[in-house]
């Protein structure tokens, strides 16, 4: 065998397409959003107006929340059905604590609503990390058990916008030099999260975790304790969610929330997030969020009946799905070719 | 056959004999390991100096991979001890073992693909400034700096995904070297990697050895073995057998050391006069796994396709079967040609294909000993459309008779059953079709030895009953024992073909390593 007589071939030390392509994502979204945008602009100008731009970004600010907790739960190779359930139990018992103390300051009731989420998500993450349960299923017996416990509690009484005192409405209405207090608490949440994700180990875990289990115990990541805390942070961001659901729309049923979380995985998975876990950024499915919520308003705006929007949402999942599908199977195929070529050099 | 040359060797050698009077890194005694019933090691034993490369030497199965998993952490030994620097260690976990300066890098690397290069080296290691944050620009250069050590190009930046397995080593491999492994075992590393890629693992391992650590080296292409490294350590049969410095040893000494047993003549002779060409393969290439790979198989033959782990056995024979799409080349059933990624064409010109997992590929294990007989055979068994259960039952009590399962009801789930009865059920499977041509891979693998005299029996009676038959085992006595005619795969080409009269194990054995070419048998 010729071990000798060849050259070194070095490998290439620029990153590589896959590496370019999966960072283009975002870019990619704010390029759609934009021709939505522009496009529904031209049909129908007040498309533009500043109330409809307040509510393009006011719409999707709760959905952005909670898919923020969701990227760190499918990072993770899991995913979290319950939390349009954990939202509309947190809604309603924020509100009856309204009803109790109308004095509440609005802080509180943002914890709060926070601490309701967190109980819930810490269940999630119990069964899921340390019992062993797939998350599918836990999350899945959640999202029944929290609508039934929110059904009883509610029981038939809604939460009416007189019982909610006028701060915490403003909350949900009010702006700050035009933008949203809705948006302006997601996107804080956003910038907060997203720069954890970058920056601190234990996060950085959550992508190994989801990336490759097996090497990441090898790595010595403590997988349960991390993705206990997936679990739980989505949980919370869920209450959280819950509590401002209250303050935006000042009146719950037992119905709020509902369907919710099929809303927050399309757009993480529209935002780039892949639903198998280790990658993708809580910018990437906040855009998502942004993305969808815009087409809804664009195909309103164009007088489009509403069940478009449901297809074009699913069309845009598929999209998204086919694409990381496509850019994965070309990456193997091509270094199976690569690899030989090299070889034979 | 010649010694070898060791290029370079000398100095590297006066290194080690000075850093073997300061005493071993590292020593196994004795190290003993049982599943069960099952001793996957009885005497695993070696020890290691700084500065060198060690090869670690055996057939498959003769224990390697358990004692590397007993250092990984991996397992825990039964018997036996480890002395690490003179301290009496046990590592219970993965992350002991790390801690203790032990690297192991497996032959398929444990990467995260979705992560960068650079994050890859130091996961949960991450370099750290004020407020615990990552320091990426720090992690990015030590990745430079230990990529610049090593002497080779990769960028810190890319992510792992679409890595070649060689570059996944080197990255396993600077992994091993940012947290200052003193001894860095590889597990047949060079299994997937071409020539140009060795060469640059040859460099990296010399500038590790000249660092002060030792290797270990997994490898069964001898000839790198004693290109690399200065002393070898031969196990068989789950013990130790010897060590001797590269110097002392020959490749033939190396090959009569890792066979070193007789074939038990279990297995009988068999004159057998195949008959008309069922099976003909020609030019068959799938990139990048196998290239050009021609050979038939007649009626009332057995053909085992032998090589290393890696080598494309099973890989041809799924593409035989249509699992995976060739690239070229085609295959040829009683003269009729096959759809390239069709098994249920395969199936139907007459190909029963018995997998070597047979728990995950084989069998439905949780599903009924009937059920699965007649899984393959559903087509024949039902009547408009509906599956007659009294059919079923019949055709596994006949089979079941047949092969002499042993078993408590039809009804019972096969995973009830032992390794040996769960690979009767699976040949039932495809006996039942009536095949021309069985391909069964690692006919016996994990079947306790009585019951693998009878899978072999079955397979001497049913090319006497004019099947034909390719089988591929990587256990030596089953090829030389069982087949008529031998093919040895080396790195996805075909190296040799013997024929049973001329075929022993130590020419087997060179030829899987790439010693020699086709027709120098």
């Amino acid at each position: 065998m010729s071990v000798i007589d060849r050259p070194i071939a070095p490998a290439p030390p620029h990153a590589s397409l896959v590496t370019k392509i999966l960072r283009f994502r975002e870019l990619a979204i704010l390029v759609a959003i934009a021709l939505v945008f522009g496009a529904t602009y031209l049909k129908n100008p007040s498309f533009a107006s500043a109330a409809s731009v307040q509510q393009m970004l006011s719409g999707p600010s709760i959905i952005i929340l909670l898919a923020v907790g969701e990227t760190l739960v499918i990072v993770t190779r899991n995913v979290d059905l319950s939390v349009g359930s954990v939202l509309g139990l947190s809604a309603y018992l924020v509100g009856v604590l309204f009803v109790h103390n109308p004095q509440m300051p609005i802080v509180l009731a943002l914890v709060a609503g926070l601490l309701i989420g967190l109980a819930c998500g810490v269940v999630n993450g119990a069964l899921v990390a340390y019992a062993r349960m797939p998350a599918l299923v836990v999350t899945l017996g959640m999202l029944y058990i929290i609508r039934g416990i929110d059904a009883i509690v509610v029981n038939g009484i809604q939460i009416l916008p007189s019982q909610i005192p006028q701060g915490f409405i403003t909350l949900g209405a009010g702006s700050l030099l035009g933008v949203p207090y809705l948006f302006l608490i997601a996107t804080a949440a956003v910038a907060l999260v997203g720069y954890s994700m970058r920056t601190f180990r234990p996060a950085r875990d959550l992508y190994a975790i989801g990336s490759n289990p097996e090497a990441a115990v090898l790595a010595g990541v403590r997988v349960q304790r991390r993705v206990f805390s997936a679990f739980a942070i989505s949980g919370a961001l869920a209450g959280l969610g819950g509590a401002l659901w209250l303050a935006e729309f000042a009146t719950v049923a037992s119905v709020a929330g509902l369907g919710y979380e099929l809303n927050v995985i399309a757009a993480v998975v529209v935002g780039g997030v892949a639903i198998f876990g280790g990658s993708g950024t809580v910018l990437g499915a906040a855009m998502g969020a942004l993305l969808l919520n815009t087409i809804y308003q664009a195909l309103n705006a164009a007088g489009v009946a509403q069940f478009w929007d449901q297809a074009v949402s699913g069309f845009l999942l598929l999209v998204a799905i086919a694409f990381d599908r496509y850019v994965s199977v070309n990456a193997e195929k091509i270094l199976r070719v690569e690899g030989k070529h090299r070889d034979h050099a | 056959m010649q010694r070898m040359e060791t290029p370079g060797a000398p100095a590297s050698r006066n290194v080690s004999i000075v850093e073997r009077t300061r005493g071993p890194l590292l020593v196994v005694d004795g190290a003993t390991k049982f599943f069960g019933p099952v001793k996957a090691l009885i005497d695993g034993s070696i020890d290691l100096y700084a500065g060198e490369a060690h090869a670690l030497l055996g057939e498959n199965g003769a224990g390697k991979s358990t004692l590397v998993k007993i250092l990984a952490g991996v397992y825990q030994a039964d018997g036996g001890h480890v002395e690490l620097e003179g301290q009496s260690v046990r590592f219970s976990t993965p992350i002991d073992a790390r801690a203790a300066g032990i690297a192991v890098i497996y032959q398929e690397p444990t990467l995260f693909p979705d992560l960068t290069i650079a994050e890859n080296i130091f996961m949960g290691r991450q370099p750290l400034r004020s407020g615990k944050r990552i320091d990426r620009s720090e992690m990015m250069k030590r990745s430079e700096e230990v990529f610049a050590r090593l002497g080779v190009s990769l960028a810190p930046t890319r992510l792992a995904r679409g890595l070649s397995v060689a570059d996944q080593q080197i990255v396993e491999i600077a992994k091993a070297i940012s947290f200052n492994a003193k001894i860095i075992v590889m597990d047949e590393p060079t299994a997937a990697l071409t020539d140009v890629e060795v060469r640059r693992l040859f460099e990296v391992v010399k500038t590790l050895r000249n660092e002060g650590a030792a290797v270990m080296f997994i490898s069964h292409r001898l000839e790198e073995v004693f290109a690399m490294c200065q002393r070898v350590t031969i196990m068989r049969d789950g013990a130790f057998v010897k060590t001797a410095p590269i110097e002392d040893i020959t490749i033939d000494d190396v090959i009569f050391s890792m066979v070193g047993r007789d074939i038990v003549s279990l297995y009988g002779d068999h004159a057998r006069t195949p008959g008309l060409k069922v099976l003909e393969v020609e030019h068959l290439t799938r990139e990048g796994v196998f290239t050009d790979i021609s050979f038939d198989v007649r009626a009332g033959e057995i053909v085992a396709l032998a090589g290393l782990v890696g080598a494309g056995r099973t890989e041809v024979a799924r593409g035989i079967f249509g699992i995976d799409k060739v690239d070229a080349g085609t295959v040829t059933i009683g003269g009729r040609k096959l759809k390239s990624g069709s098994p249920l064409m395969a199936m139907s010109a007459g190909i029963g294909f018995v997998p070597e997992d047979r728990r995950q590929q084989g069998l439905v294990m949780h599903m009924a000993l009937d059920r699965n007989a007649s899984l393959a055979s559903i087509g024949r068994l039902s009547r408009f459309g509906l599956i007659r259960p009294s059919s079923e039952r019949k055709l596994a009590a006949e089979w079941a008779a047949r092969l002499q399962l042993k078993f408590g009801r039809f009804s019972d789930p096969v995973l009830t059953l032992s390794g040996g009865n769960q690979q009767k059920v699976v040949l039932a499977k495809w006996l039942a079709r009536q095949p021309r041509l069985l391909i069964i891979d690692e006919p016996t693998r994990g079947i306790d030895i009585g019951t693998k005299a009878e899978v072999h029996r079955l397979l001497g009676q049913l090319v006497s009953q004019g099947v034909a038959i390719l089988m591929i085992s990587s256990e030596m006595p089953e090829v030389l024992g069982v087949a008529d005619r031998i093919l040895v795969l080396h790195e996805g080409t075909l190296a040799a073909q013997f024929t049973r009269r001329e075929a022993d194990e130590a020419s087997i054995m060179r030829a899987a390593a790439g010693q020699m070419k086709v027709g120098s048998s």
